[in-house]
């Protein structure tokens, strides 16, 4: 218990410095603080001046951090500057739409390289073996936005493009895991005792496997979240990506800040996730 | 496979020779255009065609390889350099250096690369000369990149700092600089050059991913990322196949890489 609440302030530690460090980025950034509605003719003096008193707001990084915090914890995030609209109602919008795509992706990368490593394990060929890296490092070899822009070309579903990034990771983590789990001496024996290669798998080499393999989920999570931001951007899917894509050119430092500080929290979230996962795994297991 | 790893570095080399004698054999200076022959397809004088502002697409390929293999390699060494100030003197020291490193690379690694990339190079003045945009994207890399070699560095010099040969060296006297520089940085070389390797196909695809985004290096300078963004446009496999040029080098380098590199993945 104590451990989980180290673990959690760490976590908000970690969170609290994410968002200070994207904040402090943004004022930094050239052009920061000019506002296109001030050169508006229509406007008056006052108005332009109110404009301009609101942006100062910002320029203190600290106290817009501290004012950013107390907001937050009533639940209010703050309105986006390029989008005209409360933060909060465009996360709440966006979320979904990303969680769906991210989790296709995941779901779809995680099973086809499973299934290929153990496939690609269990044959012990030497061209499998090399036809399995090949293709390992053909998907490394293109970025993520390249497999974007094919999969609108060829008008296929955008979570295959998130798939094809997490796949080649997965795939070669979990390719050598097995090639190590296979070759470990109780193995041998259960081969010499008449085991079956389906039971070897699923009572020998997936308990030993499976605690380091839930720790590339985490990581998977980040590649995804990673993904997603070409991925969204160039299919046009209005998600976290694509907002966080539009925030960044248009240094809107409330959804910046917000979208930071949300990815940050979903990243450390699937990482010790997956830990105290393979440690409530480990501790069964002993 | 060890045919297939000696087929990866000749590729290689031949790649890395084609583009820096780029000045050599490209048919035209990247910029060129010539302004009657937008568009145009692969011909005796344009080997790969022309893209739309009428620019050899053959000698753009060639420069921008050139590019992209220079300045990855560089980012990867600011990084490999980072990550060992970072990691192998937090390692090497322990106590609240280490905790203090930690923290910092928590921090790092808790953000998807390409959204800290984004967001960072975003904040960073777009409208640049070309030169500017190549060093602010590159450098950036190098910045940004340290994180996850500074953690395996730090359980390398952790794991060299409690070795018996250390403590023995200790034993006989040898403090500070002097071991750090004698005994732990020599027998982190298979590290910090496994690292080093690792961190350069990883910054040539973060490039391109910035260059399609329209963040990368500046036009008119070529490189693997802005030359990608003519795929925007494509329409066709069979009528522009030659736009997929430059994708087809990027996979073939950075698969290069990987194949290469599996190799050392005891050390990454």
């Amino acid at each position: 218990m104590r451990k989980l609440v180290r673990h959690l302030a760490a976590m908000a530690a970690i969170v609290v410095a994410g968002g200070l460090l994207s904040a402090t980025l943004v004022r930094l950034a050239p052009g920061f603080g000019t506002d296109e509605r001030q050169l508006d003719s229509r406007l008056n003096s006052e108005s332009v001046e109110a404009l301009r008193q609101a942006r100062a707001r910002d320029r203190n990084i600290p106290s817009f951090y501290l004012h950013y915090l107390l907001r937050a914890l009533r639940g209010d995030l703050g309105e986006s500057r390029t989008l005209n609209r409360p933060v909060r109602q465009l996360l709440a919008e966006r979320l979904p739409v990303t969680a769906r795509l991210v989790g296709a992706g995941l779901l779809a990368g995680w099973l086809c390289a499973v299934l290929l490593a153990v496939g690609a394990t269990l044959t012990r060929k030497p061209a499998c073996d090399l036809l399995a890296t090949l293709v390992g490092a053909l998907f490394l070899s293109v970025p993520a936005a390249v497999l974007a822009l094919l999969f609108v070309f060829a008008s296929a579903p955008a979570c295959l493009a998130i798939a094809l990034v997490v796949f080649p990771k997965v795939f070669s983590y979990t390719r050598n895991l097995l090639a190590k789990s296979y070759s470990l001496p109780h193995l041998m024996t259960a081969y010499a005792k008449g085991s079956g290669p389906l039971r070897i798998l699923v009572w020998h080499v997936l308990p030993v496997a499976g605690t380091q393999l839930l720790a590339v989920a985490g990581i998977s999570v980040s590649i995804a979240l990673g993904a997603a931001i070409p991925v969204e951007a160039l299919c046009g899917i209005a998600g976290i990506g694509q907002l966080a894509w539009q925030a960044a050119l248009g240094r809107d430092l409330p959804l910046l800040v917000n979208l930071t500080v949300l990815v940050t929290v979903v990243t450390l979230a699937a990482n010790w996730g997956s830990e105290f996962a393979g440690r409530d795994l480990r501790t069964r297991e002993a | 496979m060890r045919r297939v790893r000696q087929s990866a570095w000749v590729l290689l080399a031949l790649v890395v020779i084609g583009s820096l004698g780029a000045g050599l054999w490209a048919p035209a200076d990247y910029a060129t255009q010539f302004r009657e022959a937008p568009n145009s397809p692969p011909s005796h004088q344009h080997w790969l065609g022309t893209d739309e502002l009428g620019r050899d697409r053959f000698s753009r390929v060639l420069y921008g390889t050139r590019v992209s293999l220079l300045m990855a390699p560089a980012a990867a060494l600011l990084s490999t350099l980072l990550a060992t100030l970072a990691g192998g003197i937090a390692g090497y020291l322990g106590g609240w250096w280490e905790r203090i490193a930690m923290a910092a690379t928590d921090l790092f690694l808790s953000m998807p690369w390409l959204f800290l990339l984004l967001v960072v190079r975003a904040m960073l003045p777009l409208n640049v000369s070309p030169i500017t945009s190549i060093a602010v994207t590159f450098l950036l890399l190098g910045l940004l990149g340290w994180a996850a070699s500074a953690r395996v560095l730090c359980a390398g010099t952790r794991g060299l700092r409690d070795s018996d040969f250390v403590l023995q060296a200790r034993a006989s006297g040898l403090r500070g600089f002097r071991l750090l520089a004698l005994h732990v940085m020599p027998n982190l070389k298979p590290v910090l050059l496994a690292q080093f390797w690792i961190s350069i196909p990883v910054f040539i695809i973060s490039e391109a991913n910035l260059g399609i985004l329209g963040l990368g290096v500046a036009e008119p300078l070529p490189s693997w990322g802005s030359l990608l963004r003519e795929l925007e446009g494509f329409t066709s496999f069979g009528f522009e196949a030659w736009k997929l040029v430059p994708l087809l080098l990027l996979v073939l380098v950075v698969s290069s890489f990987q194949i290469i590199l599996s190799r050392d993945e005891v050390y990454a």
